[in-house]
């Protein structure tokens, strides 16, 4: 290494292939990703481009660096397999038989998911249709493939129905931040991608369709520690205009309560980069179901579907059972 | 070929330098003086503004609401602010004022051009200042470590070419065709920074990519900043100083050689997270890079053991070395964080945390910085032909900047720990975790503090040496104009 080229060359060739491995080839694989189709019964195209406000609601958030404290981007750790009955079959005594001695196992054995172990076998009919309705429906949860695999079989050989379905499960889901992992799709249209580093905050990625209303947003934005106790947020409140009431209140100011109401006379009331942020966190939502990426975790109720999230009514495209949704 | 060649050595040149009209070093720091004393000072002046914005972000942690008011100080503007003026004010430019005077002395030859690289410092600080002005307004461009918004950062790097293109040129006049290690590790670095800064400005800030690639482009400049750039300018100052103020030999030309290559193949790959919602193949990529690095780190620590022949004494010679030597310290723990992030167990818990944040401080800081401070404190003087008005205060700077980076760097990396392992579990309300780690937080600002006041030591220093220097020069001019004309001159 005693010629100035030769060092070059080697700095040269360096660069060049870490420039052909994470600029060149992510470009290829991950920049020219198209809209696909979610899952579910009408497939739609996902993801849609953001509404109007929405978009200017990025630059707000941009602008202010919200991703210095907020991540967007929900992981997944691993996967478990779920035991699902789908058909109890005609010999009902031997299904109810089998889940028992399942549910008797040892520690390598999948742990129940269902409370089995106060039945006794050959118990009323009754007790036998309690624990059988409602199919299909989860029995057991392993970690291990082989064993829920040995399950299966146990239980396929009576005259029952069963299946394995593979849930993804992480800290993130458990804590209910996203009803999936994010992928490289649901970042398509946004320009200026901002996954965000730290969580000082909560995660983003799924926070439209945990608070889908804006004028929570605005109320959390103006002064965080009414709407979250013990909040670490800093207040927004140069988003927001003290103003004199006029003729009439304006419809879009904010609502206190109590003490924290304004002064007589004043009302607080959105700047227009207030509004466009709150539309943009309500537009966050990373919950259509995808092939790579299928829900693991039910919606929380009362969600309204939001434009870019196409989620068929009357039909729940989540493969696994509501049980595990500790979503808080 | 594998002669070991010391700067220690200025007697083993070799026979080509004969021929040739001997420059002195003394010739050599003139003319590098103009250029380095504007690039260090200017970077002095940049690090109080920084430790200033970083003060204020850190102060949100004891009251959210503090200048909560104000849209130019929110914590989201002024977090970036204070780490652009720390990475891109002073990092940057005292690497570079470094890495001009090395090329220079290791090369024997003079600075080439010296008053347009003194433009360029100036086109650089100018477009700095540009860049952290439009981050405190609004300006920022979202992707860290790139957040100077792209006019500002333009400006900058063409302040940056020309002070390198005038680098390359020193190189390659040099008189001593045999290179030295540092020389390899400066090379590189020249032209490392245009080719990533022009990728990371095209792709996501002029012809935008989609979704994800900007993110992994993003990361891909983060990592070749901090990790590629600051190391190799990082290393060739400590290859250099370390030998050359103990006075022995550098221990293994061949460590250094696999240093060097480890650092240009593996170091740039580093950083994807693992968590990053992105084909499988490239988090995994990048962790094995990471894990690799593992060797750089093998290597530079023995190359230095071997060098100090195990008296690690012997860095309390020179005042310089003991900074140096912090800073090799800093890059052996950091880099060693670094390598455990290989394995997802450990990512899981560490990313999202403070902890990533106290690994990066002590990338750009307390290695970066603190090698940086001790080769000014041993490059001014020389220029300067005076010693430091205090050598007290060089001394206070060193335990002042120790101190403050043991204080940020443990609470925040045990902040972030417990941060993380409370993440894991779903059952801790997320509030919860987030008021956990205020005490942490709150802790390290202390360190902030102290960081501030070692920045302040530093550049009162700088300021009363070149103050000196300058005032003398101006004495002895004004005594010179305003002399009287002697009696033998005057008649013809």
């Amino acid at each position: 290494m005693n010629y100035g080229p030769l060092v070059f060359l080697a700095a040269f060739f360096a660069l060049a292939s870490s420039w052909c491995g994470f600029v060149l080839t992510p470009q290829l694989q991950v920049g020219r990703l198209q809209q696909t189709n979610s899952l579910g019964g009408a497939a739609a195209a996902y993801p849609l481009a953001r509404p109007g406000l929405a978009q200017q609601g990025l630059e707000v958030y941009r602008a202010n660096g919200c991703a210095y404290c907020h991540s967007q981007q929900v992981g997944q750790t691993g996967t478990v397999v779920d035991i699902e009955l789908t058909d109890a079959g005609t010999n009902q005594a031997a299904t109810i038989a089998a889940l028992l001695k399942l549910a008797e196992g040892s520690t390598n054995q999948p742990s129940a998911l269902t409370k089995l172990t106060s039945l006794q076998p050959g118990e009323s009919n009754d007790t036998n249709a309690s624990i059988l309705g409602g199919l299909p429906k989860a029995f057991f949860r392993s970690s291990s493939r082989q064993a829920a695999n040995a399950a299966v079989k146990t239980l396929n050989s009576t005259s029952a129905k069963a299946q394995l379905w593979i849930v993804p499960v992480g800290p993130d889901l458990a804590r209910g931040w996203g009803r999936r992992r994010t992928v490289a799709e649901d970042y398509l249209f946004d320009s200026t991608v901002m996954l965000g580093s730290q969580r000082v905050g909560p995660d983003l990625a799924d926070a439209g369709a945990r608070l889908p209303d804006a004028n929570w947003h605005l109320r959390h934005l103006y002064a965080p520690r009414i709407e979250v106790k013990g909040s670490v947020m800093p207040p927004y409140r140069f988003l927001f205009e003290k103003r004199r009431v006029g003729h009439s209140p304006s419809p879009e100011a904010l609502a206190f309560p109590g003490d924290l109401a304004s002064t007589p006379g004043y009302e607080i009331v959105p700047r227009p980069a207030a509004k466009a942020l709150a539309a943009y966190l309500v537009s966050l939502r990373a919950d259509a179901p995808l092939f790579d990426a299928p829900l693991s975790v039910p919606a929380p109720a009362g969600t309204p579907n939001s434009t870019n999230a196409p989620v068929v009514p009357g039909e729940s495209p989540t493969n696994a059972p509501p049980t595990n949704a500790p979503a808080k | 070929m594998s002669e070991i060649s010391s700067p220690s050595q200025p007697s083993s040149t070799g026979p080509q330098e004969a021929a040739c009209s001997p420059i002195l070093p003394a010739d050599i720091d003139v003319s590098c003086r103009l250029p380095l004393v504007v690039l260090f000072l200017s970077a002095a002046v940049w690090l109080v503004l920084g430790s200033a914005f970083e003060l204020i972000a850190s102060l949100k942690f004891h009251a959210p609401g503090l200048l909560a008011d104000c849209a130019w100080l929110t914590y989201g503007r002024v977090r970036p602010a204070g780490f652009n003026c720390m990475l891109y004010g002073f990092c940057m430019p005292t690497g570079l004022g470094v890495a001009l005077w090395l090329l220079a002395r290791l090369g024997r030859t003079r600075l080439a051009l010296p008053g347009l690289v003194t433009v360029g410092a100036m086109c650089w600080n100018l477009g700095v200042a540009v860049g952290v002005g439009g981050i405190l307004s609004g300006g920022s461009t979202g992707f860290e470590t790139l957040e100077m918004p792209s006019y500002a950062a333009r400006l900058a790097f063409l302040g940056y070419l020309m002070i390198v293109l005038w680098g390359a040129l020193t190189f390659h006049q040099r008189r001593v065709r045999q290179l030295y290690v540092s020389q390899w590790f400066l090379f590189a670095a020249l032209f490392w920074f245009p080719w990533i800064y022009s990728t990371a400005d095209l792709l996501l800030l002029t012809f935008r990519v989609r979704g994800m690639a900007q993110a992994v482009i993003a990361w891909w400049y983060a990592e070749n900043l901090l990790g590629v750039w600051l190391g190799l300018v990082g290393l060739a100052a400590v290859f250099y100083f370390i030998p050359k103020l103990t006075g022995r030999d550098l221990h293994s030309r061949y460590l250094a050689l696999m240093a060097f290559w480890m650092l240009i193949l593996f170091g740039s790959w580093g950083g994807i997270s693992e968590s990053a919602p992105l084909p499988a193949w490239m988090p995994v990529s990048s962790a094995v890079a990471r894990g690799l690095g593992v060797i750089l780190i093998v290597a530079v620590a023995l190359n230095v053991h071997g060098t100090l022949g195990g008296q690690c004494s012997k860095l309390l010679v020179h005042p310089s070395l003991r900074f140096i030597g912090f800073g090799v310290a800093s890059f052996i723990i950091g880099g060693l964080g670094s390598a455990a992030s290989a394995f997802p167990e450990v990512t899981q818990v560490t990313h999202f945390t403070w902890f990533t944040v106290a690994k990066g401080l002590l990338n750009y800081y307390g290695f970066f910085a603190m090698v940086m401070f001790g080769a000014v404190y041993y490059i001014l003087p020389q220029l300067l032909g005076i010693e430091f008005p205090s050598a007290k205060l060089v001394r206070a700077h060193f335990w002042t900047a120790a101190a403050a980076i043991l204080l940020v760097v443990v609470p925040l990396a045990a902040g972030g720990i417990v941060q993380g392992l409370k993440l894991q579990r779903a059952n801790i309300p997320f509030n919860d975790i987030a008021q956990g780690t205020l005490p942490f937080l709150r802790a390290s600002t202390t360190g902030d503090l102290l960081i501030a006041l070692g920045h302040l030591m530093f550049l009162v220093n700088l300021a009363a040496l070149v103050l000196r220097f300058y005032r003398a020069r101006a004495v002895s001019a004004w005594a010179a104009a305003t002399a009287e004309i002697k009696p033998a001159e005057a008649t013809p």
